[in-house]
This record gives structure tokens, sequence and C-alpha cells, in this order.
């Protein structure tokens, strides 16, 4: 018997009209569209079911809000980051009780990681039926309270454009975040009064947005002082909006300071400028993690001092003064014991930074400048991005250079899923603006890339949206390949296939004796008929010779494309930090198996 | 097998003196805020000693959580910046921070016993200015009220005399002098 046919779908058939609120009033539902529709809200990505269908009953009376259905939760939630992190705009997500809501938890924690506004609307089982065990029932704001920003359990209609409004106000501002809304289904049927969003001021949240005079008169005096300076910045820059990544390079225009970022946070700075250092961190690069290391004071813009940033804690930039800028009051001194923290926003703290440095007509010892970049220039003539070209294999750095020069530009945007793939991408690949590259940084979901590509698609109907991945990763979320079909979203899905999981096989020949547990992918689907069966345009390409041609022609096809690019099986993602090390211990590329073989220690064997 | 230290994994071990910390937290009295507040903890791997919570204002719409956690200074820095920022959270002050700060408890007590036990039992309870709230022949309920510390050392006194049952609030604390924690 089919599980569906219950009696509350049965309920739901049943009126088949939403009932007319009374005078002045709204239903729920209708609630529900108007404040999304008050909030500039544009596109939403969803997916139907039970306890959701009053709120698709009007959605489908109107025409300010588009839908797009995905085909599985947890997309909804990637396109929504994708579509969040490539406009600023927060991304909204609309999905049913239950498995509904249980499916987008992944993609919730995501956004919380990296910081992104998302808000989640899920369905509830009626008031009533809460706590009942009731069909596709669950606690859903009990199940996210941790992988959220806020979330609310919506229980009287008459709060409902409050709570929404809120919901806006709170993922987008701050440092942003997911927020759910959990909407029993009473309460759609239910008629009460809308509030409009200017009505609504919340009570006890106020992040703060200028920094402290005090602490930004002693960061610059720190910095006037330096004479190995670096900056290092992040997720943070491109969060704060465009107006901060312009500050970040008039500020490091002016004062002649390297920079440096961190995963999250890659062109937030223009990748072509000659203070540019590269990504740092785990598998950043050698001038980058160097400087780093042998800086004299450090300035962190909007970034966290992540694990996979500060590599072994005790030995982390030991000789630097530590200045750090976060409007999250919490991120200071969490990992990391800074001199002077300022809590705000990054680009009305660099604004403040960047007057008071003009004022002051301040410099930077120039002497002291210029032997450091010579430091800085000895390490980069390392050329640590170097590898071995082939001739017969496709090297898959290789792969991501000429996608690179083939198709750079500003109207280029890149996602990526999680691996190797991944970490190539974000070396290889420059960018010079912000909001161009969208990738899952603290939580690593693999799968991220693909969805997150049709969010951005979505956004900017006229770019062109890559999807920089794994053969693995791809298949976490290969089901929305239908939804670009479906809404004629032309992304262009770049596989690099090497039939590993190519980091989980890094790590195990580096740590685990070669021993590939579990890390070879068995049984691959015929990527080119699999694209093909979903009204995709499939394309293989085996030999470098070819390569360009089908990138090219990836390009130029009208319409999804989804490249199976076989690469080089063994190759390993270099420079690398080993875990337990410090930033001037990395092991780059072009090393002897032995090397690799004793490149982490015992201890190290044990971190992540 | 030896841990690796300094390394970001084993944020936890910590060879600073790790001291008790009070924190009042002012909350909006909202459902759901007090599982943010310990999820927070549990999530975050903090100790809780103990957690007292209550409204404080009905129309304010405001509930006062009084938390005692042990840990080193950063940690429980840490602790009240990331209690700071989640959102019906109004204002968090450590008050071991701000010099002797009042702290009292209550606790309810349960002995049982006979003869010199219990005339024993008695004359500590009046020492210690414990109230006698119920009795039969053979037992005594007792309320007390007092610091932690003062508590702790009745339940040491009556456990040889026949202590069968304890129930304690745990901490409601304040600053001292004329100002109010701001809300």
């Amino acid at each position: 018997m089919d599980q569906n046919v219950i009696d509350d779908d049965a309920e739901a058939v049943a009126p088949h009209i939403l009932p007319e609120a009374p005078a002045g009033e709204m239903t729920g539902a209708e609630i529900v569209i108007r404040a999304l529709a008050d909030q500039g809200v544009e596109h939403i990505f969803g997916y139907p079911g039970g306890a959701v269908l009053p709120i698709y009953d009007a959605l489908f009376q109107q025409t300010e809000i588009e839908h797009i259905l995905v085909r599985h939760e947890q997309g909804a939630t990637h396109m929504a980051e994708g579509y969040a992190r490539s406009t600023g705009k927060p991304g909204v997500v609309l999905v049913t009780s239950g498995p509904g809501a249980t499916n987008a938890v992944t993609g919730l924690t995501d956004a919380l990681m990296d910081s992104i506004p998302l808000v989640c609307i899920t369905g509830q089982v009626p008031t009533h039926l809460i706590g009942s065990d009731a069909f596709q029932e669950c606690d859903t704001v009990g199940i996210t309270r941790p992988c959220t920003k806020h979330n609310y359990l919506v229980k009287d209609v008459n709060d409902l454009a409050q709570v929404l409004h809120e919901a806006f106000l709170v993922a987008t501002s701050g440092r942003p975040g997911p927020v759910v809304v959990d909407i029993p289904k009473d309460i759609q049927f239910a008629s009460g009064k809308y509030v409009r969003k200017e009505n609504v001021r919340h009570k006890t949240y106020h992040p703060r947005l200028n920094g402290d005079p005090d602490k930004i008169r002693a960061a610059i005096e720190i910095l006037r002082g330096a004479r190995k300076p670096i900056f290092y910045t992040g997720g943070g820059v491109i969060n704060s909006g465009p107006e901060a990544s312009r500050l970040l390079r008039e500020f490091a225009d002016m004062t002649g300071v390297p920079v440096t970022s961190t995963l999250m946070g890659l062109g937030a700075y223009p990748a072509a400028s000659d203070q540019w250092l590269g990504m740092l961190g785990m598998h950043g690069t050698y001038e980058a993690n160097n400087a780093m290391h042998d800086c004299d004071v450090m300035l962190c813009v909007g970034a966290r001092f992540d694990d996979r940033i500060t590599g072994r804690l005790d030995a982390f930039s030991p000789g630097s003064r530590k200045i750090h800028i976060d409007i999250d009051p919490a991120q200071i001194n969490k990992n990391v014991r800074v001199e002077v923290g300022i809590v705000g926003d990054v680009a009305h703290v660099l604004a403040e930074m960047v007057r008071i440095w003009k004022a002051s007509k301040a410099q930077i010892d120039p002497a002291g400048m210029a032997d450091w970049w010579r430091r800085i220039n000895s390490w980069r003539a390392r050329d640590c991005l170097r590898y071995r070209r082939s001739e017969t294999t496709i090297k898959p750095q290789h792969a991501v250079e000429r996608i690179y020069e083939l198709t750079k530009g500003p109207n280029t945007y890149v996602t990526t899923e999680v691996g190797q793939h991944q970490m190539w991408a974000a070396q290889y690949f420059r960018f010079e603006e912000p909001n161009r590259w969208m990738t899952s940084g603290g939580l690593g979901t693999m799968g991220y890339g693909m969805p997150a590509a049709i969010g951005v698609q979505k956004a900017h109907p006229e770019a062109l949206v890559i999807d920089i991945a794994g053969e693995a990763s791809i298949q976490m979320c290969i089901q929305e390949l239908s939804t670009a079909v479906q809404y004629n979203l032309p992304i262009k899905v770049f596989i690099l296939n090497n039939e590993y999981m190519g980091m989980v096989r890094q790590w195990q020949q580096l740590l685990h004796g070669g021993r590939y547990s579990h890390s070879y992918s068995e049984s691959l689907p015929d990527f080119v008929k699999l694209a093909e069966a979903y009204g995709v345009k499939g394309l293989r390409c085996d030999k470098p010779a070819d390569l360009d041609a089908t990138i090219k022609a990836m390009v130029e096809h009208d319409g999804p494309v989804l490249v199976d690019c076989l690469v080089d099986k063994m190759e390993n993602c270099f420079p690398m930090i080993p875990s337990g090390r410090a930033h001037n211990e990395m092991i780059l590329g072009e090393v002897s198996e032995e090397t690799i073989g004793k490149a982490i220690s015992d201890e190290g064997k044990m971190l992540v | 097998m030896r841990q690796p230290t300094g390394s970001a994994y084993f944020m936890e071990e910590h060879h600073e003196p790790v001291t008790p910390h009070t924190l009042a937290i002012l909350v909006d009295n909202e459902p759901g805020v007090l599982a943010r507040v310990i999820g927070l903890f549990s999530g975050r791997g903090y100790n809780i000693d103990s957690l007292t919570v209550s409204e404080v204002s009905h129309e304010g719409h405001l509930s006062r959580i009084t938390v005692v956690t042990t840990g080193p200074a950063d940690v429980v820095e840490q602790i009240k910046t990331q209690l700071d920022r989640l959102v019906p959270v109004h204002s968090v002050l450590d008050l071991t921070l701000t010099g002797r700060a009042l702290e009292r408890e209550l606790m309810l007590i349960k002995v049982k016993g006979k003869g010199e036990m219990r005339v024993e039992a008695l004359r500590i309870a009046e020492a210690f200015r414990a109230r006698v709230i119920d009795a039969t022949v053979e037992s005594f309920v007792f309320e007390l009220t007092g610091k932690p510390d003062k508590l702790d050392q009745f339940i040491l006194l009556m456990t040889p005399l026949g202590l069968i049952e304890v129930a304690r609030t745990g901490v409601a604390a304040m600053a001292r002098g004329s100002e109010a924690m701001e809300g």
C-alpha cells in the first residue's frame, strides 16, 4: 500500500481552495508569500510536501516569486547558498516537514560554517499533532538548533509576519547565517494580521558595525611600526560586500603590504596584483605560508584562524603582533590570542583605517619593506605550484589552468565540490573579483558544487558558471542535473575524473601506508551517457591534446554540459602542510615516494 | 598513545589553572531558549557545574539563567562571547570577575535516624540555621540556604547521621553594589 495515503494528506486535499481570509487579514500561507515579496525575494528553491501544501497553493496564485523545483532538499540549500554567495542577497529555501527538513540539515550546517545568509521555511505538522509522532513529523527546531544561527517555531499566525522579517534580519546582518522558520500547517491555513518589515525591530539582536576607535588607532600604530607585515583576509571581506573588497585593495595599495587569503576569501583581493601571495593554509602557497610564519605584524580581516589555516597552533606565526577584525566577537581569541581584537564590520573598520592612514600620512619603513619583499620573492622563486607535465595523461592542475585561461573574465563564476579538485581549483584558477568563487569551506560538503552552480546561474542568467568537480563528489547531488535542464540553466560541470576519492586516497598514501581502503570509485557510471539521459550534453576528454577543444565546446554549447575529463589517477595535491606541522614545514610537489611516506609523524596521523 | 599537543585538534589540552566562574545570563523568555544555552555548552564541550533558570520580569518577558562553569580564563571568556551572540540573549555577565559576587543556593535534605543520631542532626541543623520543614518520629527534612560550600559542609556532616536524600536548586547570584545588570 502506498504509505503516503494517510489522513494528513487527505485533509489537505479536501479544501480545494484556501479559506478566504477576513477583511484586513491574510492566511498564513499568503503572509509567507507577502513577507518574501516585501523582503525583495525573487527566487526560492524548494520541494513540496504535505505540510507545505497551503504555501505551495499560495505560490501557484502569484507571479512575484519564482520557485525552482529541486530534486532533493540538500540541493535546494546548496542552490540557495550559491545564489546568496554570488549576489550578497539571502538565499531562500522552502521544504516540507520531516524528511524535507532533515534533508536540508547538511546545507544549513554548511551555511552556518561558511556564514552564508539563508532563510529556510519548513512545513510542520498541525500544532495539535506536534509531539504525537505524526506522519512526517520531526522536531525541526530541535534538530536545526545547533546548525542554524537562529530558528523559530511559529505557533500563532499573528506572529508569522514578524518572525519572517526577523528571520531575514538575523540571516543577513552581523555574521550572516542560516535561519529556519518552522510553520505548522494549521498556521498556514489560519488568518491573521500582516506586519510590514519596516515595523519590525529586534529586542535583543543588534550586531555592532563600527569598530572601537581606540582599537582601530592602536592597530594603525602597530601596523605603522611593522617591518614584515601581512594581511590575512577571509570570507568576512566578501560577506561585508563589494565596498569591503574595494577598501581592502585601497588599504593594501597605500600600505604596500602583501596579501594572502583563506579559501573562503578568494577574489576579495585580485590575484593579478603584485602584492597577492596566493591562498594560505594546508594547501596554500609556499610564499603565503612562510610569510605568515615569519611576519612581525599580522592583520587578520574577516577570517577565523581555522585549523586548516593555522596548522600547528603553538608554532603558528610565533613572532608576530596580531590584529583581528571580525564582526563576530566570539571569533576573537578563540583559537589564537591576538593583541588587538576589533569587533565590527570589515567595510566599516577598513574605511576608518584608510581614513586614519591617509590623514596621518603614515608609511611603513621602506627599508624594512624592501627587505621583506626580497624574502617573499625568494620564496616565490620556489614556484611551489609547479607540477610535472605530461604529454600522455591529463594532469588535473593543467586542466584547471586551461579552464582558467579559456574562460577567465568578470562574468565567470566557479563552484566546486570537495576534495583535491577543490584545492586545485583554488590554487590554479585566479580570481580578480569577489562573489565569483563558491565552495564549501568549513563543512567540506561533497555534492555542494553542482547545486550551488544552479543557484549562481539562476541569479546571473548571462554568466558562465562552471562547477569544477570530482567523480565521487558529483554523484552526491547528481540528480540536480534534472533541475538545470528543467529551468534551462546552462551550467558547465567539469569532472576531474581520477577514479578515486582523491583527497582520501592522498591521505591514505601519506598516513596509512598506501592501503587504499574503500577510496576507489568502483562501478562508475558512464558520465556522458548519464548526462545525456538527463538531457544534458555530455563530453569526454582523455588526452592533453584534446583538452582545449573540449573546454571550448563546453563553453560554446548553449545549455548545460557535463565533461568527464579523465586525469592522472595518482596525482597528489601539493604544496601541503602535513598535519601537526608548522607553516614553514611544508612539503612541496616533486618529492620522492620515501619523503611522502615519512611526511607525517605518528602524532600527525592522529589528526584530521 | 601520547596525544600530540599544540595542534589545532586538541584545543582542550589546557594546562592553565581552571577556576569556577558564575555567569548571569539575561534572556528573552521564549520557547527553546534554555535548550539553546545548554546545547551551546554540550556542543562545544564546556562544563556546567550548576544551572538555574527562572522568569524575572513577567512584563519584560525576561528570564535569568545562572550558570556555574569551570575552565581556564580564556575558555570562560569564550563561553561568555559564545553565549552573548545567541539571538535571544540580552546580556551576559561573568560575576566572578566583578568581585565577591553574592551567591546563594537552597537545599532540602532528608535525614533518617533515631536516638542520639537524631538529636545530633538537629543540633548541627541549628548551628547551620537550617529549618525543619517536615518531621516524622524517625526523620527530618531540613531547609538550608547559603553559599554552595556551606551546603556541601552540611551534607558532609549529615552523611554519617542518616542522610538519605538531597535536593539542591543550584546557585542564584548577583553582583554587590548599587548597579543593576544591564538588560
